[in-house]
């Protein structure tokens, strides 16, 4: 890639820096009687190298096949944007403190339009100018910790999140919010869960479904929600908050160890697993929807246990597994499988042998069901029992990459495979729950 | 008028749905739903930030007043992708094949690779908060009567969603028309009288018919008009149905322009300033306490509040007619509406009135000291409303000062317009990343251009040779919106393609001026009643009839319609029985001229057989009895 020549390549490339022109300039490209006028457009990395896009006066921006009668001709620098934020709005001093913390992703971003740029806006100021009904509810603080696309965040990447939450906590934050790309959203809030225990304060973290740049985003709504969420909320745990249906009204926050991504692109995504909705926000207003939580309580001094394991994985058994993968783990040293079986929690008798010589090396091994609703019980059927003969773990009716992300930071704290189990046993944040109520959201 | 030297400027953006099997960004069905709603949503739209002076000033307003968009949907007309909750799927190939069509027929080039834009539109009607539209050609010429007028851009876009109404700050949509596809064709502005712009709008309109390829009835097409005289301002007219009322909203407007100019100049000549219009708005609620004016005592009662404004030296220009039905004043109660969300406004020009006595508007005059050369404009309503409106007024007033100010506007039935909103910014377009860039081969245009349909002169000139139209009939029929159903009638079956012309277009016609929605009328039921006629069931006779009665009734077939109408034909036996009886009857007729006679039973017979037989059996058959019953040849 050519400096000034984003995205451009070939043919393309070549005739534009011969013609020195960059990104951005007005540019004049005519071949025999055609001639087109406006701004050089950079070219996305996967389109062909033929073409040169520009924008039109008009504001629309089309492809020109390169040729060799073609003439590009440099009119100009194009006009920079200056952009001037609006005077963020007057701040009520006595309102709660507020951190809000970015991993990556976009909550708010402004549109260049001559460029065609997304600008995401982060600071303070930012997110006040873009939303500014969030001066009503509290005083903002902002960190960006990384900016990694969702997909890419790992363990190490929970360890320092969890790390600098606390930092925040300890700093006298009333509320923490963390911006995040929803893809692993559900996995990080499980792993924040297991890391900040006793929190006095909510942790909410919060995500769109559609870009910050259309006028369409959900992304404002459950900031918004999440901030008052952080002040309002007397539960002390971490939540998930996300809108409640297709409509920009309701905003339900999910326990962090309970809710799953759903969908791929509705806005409602996020839905409680084994779990009811912890709270909804609509216009403003919270109202709790359950009354078993932690709550939020003067006194409390954190727990901060950020380490996690890696070696640890999650393996769905489906017709025509094979075994070898569980043979893979154990020689490439994993301590711990999560399996996600079919129904009450089961595999194949096809998979004993390999499974017996995990166990017998220590490997933890865990039963969870990959029909997600409902609770696993291998008791039922003797091919069950057969699998806790063997030494399966069944992991009552915790969420398959909860269990994963749990016996990740499990096998940070607990060295003895029995103080391992107990501790994969052992209700921590609410993530095992202890009846299974007919009220939870059928699948 | 001379609108030549009024320096008249006329383009026209031409907006037409295709005919295609789906939606533009989906596989939804791009028709309007008939069902109820099975989903509601409600949505609110943010302006994103951008580069200062980019927000439309009037969404930003909405949004900051708490616009909510409350949509519905069904499931047949849309999706998640309509929804705003899925991504868009890639673009319609069918309707870009359309739209390539339209360019080359119009000699634009179309560009070498499409790229998908974004353009923001944050009203409500569309989902996303953006339009989806691209630029497929550009640059082409369309020869009118001999002048040539460059097209600038043909353009294909999804088509927003249904406007339902507006209840407070709740705006309700259907979300059926969202993504139709739309091929929008934009003259440049250089039309220049209001009979040109019509005959332009006419002759695209006949253009993109002749491709068989886009959806008739009301809303299909819809015509954008820009109107501008050298004194003025540009004005964009949206939304126009009807392409004959072009050059009556032209008109129009340069009548409008010109009376806001000569109101202008009746305030410098009375030597009004800018300074003199303030926001000083009094509350004047108890001026009205005891009123019989029964707008202003319920909203009283409803704690609202009365709210006045002095205009200074406005007074007799509020009611002032621009074009018929509005008045300056119509316009100073267009912006209250709009931006303050009032029902209405009141001025001293036209009170005494509406239940407001003589008294109370010496009253209202001596609260805001008022002089015999100023106009007082008040509202009823919540202060917040009141006072935006009054805010409106006074900005609307100013501006009357320089001229004429820039709107878009909407077009009455009649071909006036009303106010629609200040006109909005420079577009703000980006990328629509969601769908890859698409290039045009040689080969999609040369396959394109060897399949060009008709151009509308070289088919009336074919309808005339091949199936013996006039030329006032072939004309006709190329001109209307059945001019493909027309032709596939033909082709499938005997009938005599005058009858089918006259059908589709001279009884359409009539039946449209009884009242009748000759739009509702599905293509299938037309062509179900020539088969019949073509297999001899129904008489051609009885078309007109039949057409009405499944207008009458809505959803119904065309059987349906013959049994109600009792047009269930006559066999060969019974027409004959029925003749045999006839001259039995009759006797005496036989007895002098024998073509005298089969004229006069002709006539008898067909008074009742009409409808149910076709009059050339009845001839057949009577012609032959005549001769049997005279042992020779009549
Ligand atoms: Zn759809």
């Amino acid at each position: 890639m050519k400096e000034g020549l984003p995205g451009y390549r070939g043919i393309a490339l070549k005739v534009l820096s011969d013609a020195g022109v960059r990104v951005e300039d007005m540019v004049r490209i005519r071949r025999g009687s055609e001639v087109y006028e406006g701004i050089l457009f950079q070219r996305s990395q996967y389109d062909d190298d033929e073409h040169i896009v520009i924008k039109l006066k008009n504001g629309y921006n089309v492809g020109i096949r390169v040729t060799p009668n073609l003439v590009v001709e440099r009119l100009g620098e194009g006009a920079k944007a200056a952009f001037t934020p609006p005077q963020p709005p007057k701040m009520n001093p006595s309102l709660p403190k507020v951190s809000i913390l970015s991993t990556g992703g976009t909550i708010a971003s402004r549109v260049d339009y001559r460029t065609g740029a997304v600008t995401p806006a982060f600071s303070a100021r930012d997110l006040y100018s873009i939303i500014p009904e969030l001066s009503d509810i509290a005083l903002i603080e902002t960190q960006e910790i990384f900016s990694i696309f969702s997909e890419d965040m790992g363990p190490e990447h929970w360890k320092t999140l969890a790390k600098v939450i606390a930092h925040h906590i300890e700093a006298g934050a009333k509320g923490i919010v963390v911006a995040h790309g929803t893809d692993t959203m559900g996995y990080t809030a499980a792993a924040l869960s297991f890391a900040l225990q006793n929190l006095p304060v909510p942790v909410i973290l919060v995500g769109a479904q559609r870009s910050s740049d259309r006028p369409s985003s959900d992304a404002a709504l459950n900031l918004l929600s999440a901030v008052k969420a952080a002040t309002d909320l007397p539960i002390a745990e971490v939540l998930v908050a996300m809108h409640a249906d297709p409509s920009d009204e309701t905003v339900l926050l999910h326990r962090g160890v309970k809710v799953r991504k759903c969908h791929t692109s509705r806005r409602d995504a996020f839905k409680s697993i084994n779990a009811h909705p912890m709270a909804a926000i609509k216009d403003g207003e919270v109202k709790i929807l359950t009354e078993e939580y932690r709550r939020r309580q003067g006194g409390q001094i954190l727990e901060l246990k950020p380490d996690f394991d890696e070696r640890a994985g999650l393996l769905k058994f489906h017709p025509g597994f094979n075994p070898d993968i569980i043979e893979y783990l154990v020689d490439k040293g994993y301590r711990g499988i999560i399996l996600e079986g079919t129904g009450l929690g089961h595999v194949s008798k096809r998979c004993h042998p390999s499974l017996k010589r995990a166990s017998s090396e220590g490997v933890f091994l865990g039963m969870t069901s990959q029909c997600l609703w409902g609770r696993v019980n291998m008791n039922v059927y003797y091919t069950g029992r057969d699998l806790q003969a063997i030494g399966i773990v069944p992991l009552e009716d915790m969420l398959p990459e909860t269990a994963l992300v749990k016996l990740m930071w499990a096998l940070a704290q607990a060295k003895e495979p029995e103080a391992l189990k107990r501790l994969m046993l052992t209700n921590i944040a609410g993530e095992i729950s202890s009846k299974t109520s007919f009220r939870w959201g059928a699948p | 008028m001379d609108y030549e030297s009024l320096g008249l400027k006329v383009g026209l953006e031409l907006h037409q749905q295709l005919k295609t099997a789906s939606k533009l960004f989906c596989l939804c069905k791009p028709e309007l739903r008939e069902g109820e709603a099975e989903l509601k949503l409600l949505r609110k739209l943010r302006p994103t930030q951008s580069e200062l002076g980019q927000v439309d000033p009037a969404a930003l307003f909405e949004f900051k007043k708490g616009r909510k968009i409350l949509y519905e949907a069904e499931d047949r007309t849309s999706c998640l992708v309509e929804l705003d909750e899925e991504p868009p799927h890639p673009l319609n190939q069918e309707a870009l094949d359309i739209c390539l069509t339209i360019a080359l027929m119009i000699g634009c080039k179309p560009v070498d690779e499409i790229h998908v834009m974004r353009k923001i539109v944050i009203d409500g009607s569309n989902t996303t908060g953006f339009q989806r539209t691209c630029i497929v050609a550009l640059g082409g010429l369309v020869e009118i009567s001999g002048k040539q007028i460059p097209i600038q851009t043909i353009c294909l876009e999804e088509d927003a969603a249904r406007l339902l109404g507006i209840e407070g700050s709740l705006v309700h949509y259907s979300l059926d028309r969202l993504g139709i596809p739309l091929v929008e064709v934009a003259t440049a502005p250089v039309l220049s009288s209001p009979k040109e712009a019509e005959a332009v709008a006419l002759a695209l309109g006949r253009i993109l018919r002749a491709t068989g390829k886009v959806r008739r009835g009301l809303g299909t097409i819809r015509q954008d008009v820009n109107i501008s005289i050298s004194q003025g301002a540009l004005i964009e007219v949206k939304g126009v149905q009807k392409l004959e009322l072009v050059s009556k909203v032209v008109e129009y407007e340069v009548q409008r322009q010109l009376g806001l100019l000569a109101i202008r100049d009746e305030l410098k000549a009375r030597g009004v300033k800018w300074e003199d219009l303030t926001d000083n708005f009094i509350d004047v609620t108890e001026a009205f306490r005891n009123t019989a004016c029964e707008i202003i005592r319920s909203s009283i009662n409803n704690g609202g509040i009365v709210l006045a404004v002095r205009l200074r030296g406005f007074k007799g220009l509020l009611g002032k007619e621009l074009i018929p039905n509005i008045r300056f004043g119509t316009e100073l109660a267009d912006v209250a509406k709009f931006w303050g969300r009032v029902k209405g406004l009141f001025h001293t020009d036209e009170l005494p009135g509406y239940g407001i006595s003589s008294q109370e508007v010496t009253e209202l005059k001596k609260r805001l000291n008022a002089s015999e050369y100023d106009a007082i404009v008040f509202v009823a309503d919540r202060r917040e409303n009141a006072s935006d409106a009054l805010m409106a007024v006074v900005e609307r007033a100013r501006q009357a000062l320089v001229g004429v100010p820039e709107e878009t506007r909407g077009p009455n039935p009649d071909g006036t317009t009303r106010y629609l909103r200040p006109r909005p910014g420079a577009a703000r377009m980006y990328p629509e990343t969601d769908i890859p860039p698409i290039v045009i081969d040689e080969e999609r245009i040369a396959r394109l251009r060897a399949d060009l349909p008709e151009l509308p002169e070289l088919k009336v000139e074919r309808f005339i040779k091949d199936y013996r139209l006039s030329r006032k009939l072939a004309e006709q029929i190329v001109d209307s919106d059945f001019v493909s159903l027309f032709e596939e009638i033909v082709s499938k079956t005997h009938v005599a393609p005058s009858i089918i012309a006259v059908t589709l277009t001279e009884t359409l016609k009539t039946l449209s001026r009884e009242g009748l929605d000759v739009e509702a009328l599905p293509d299938e039921q037309i062509m179900e009643t020539f088969f019949l006629i073509d297999k001899g069931e129904l008489a051609k006779e009885a078309i007109p009839d039949v057409l009405r009665w499944l207008l009458r009734s809505k959803g119904s077939k065309v059987r349906q319609a013959m049994e109600a109408l009792g047009l269930r034909m006559m066999s060969r036996n019974e027409v004959e029985a029925f003749i045999d009886r006839l001259l039995m009857e009759r006797k005496e007729l036989l007895a002098g001229d024998k073509s005298k006679a089969f004229q006069r039973l002709l006539g008898i017979a067909m008074s009742t057989l009409r409808g149910k037989v076709d009059a050339a059996i009845v001839q057949e058959i009577l012609r032959k009895r005549i001769q049997a019953e005279a042992g020779g040849p009549p």
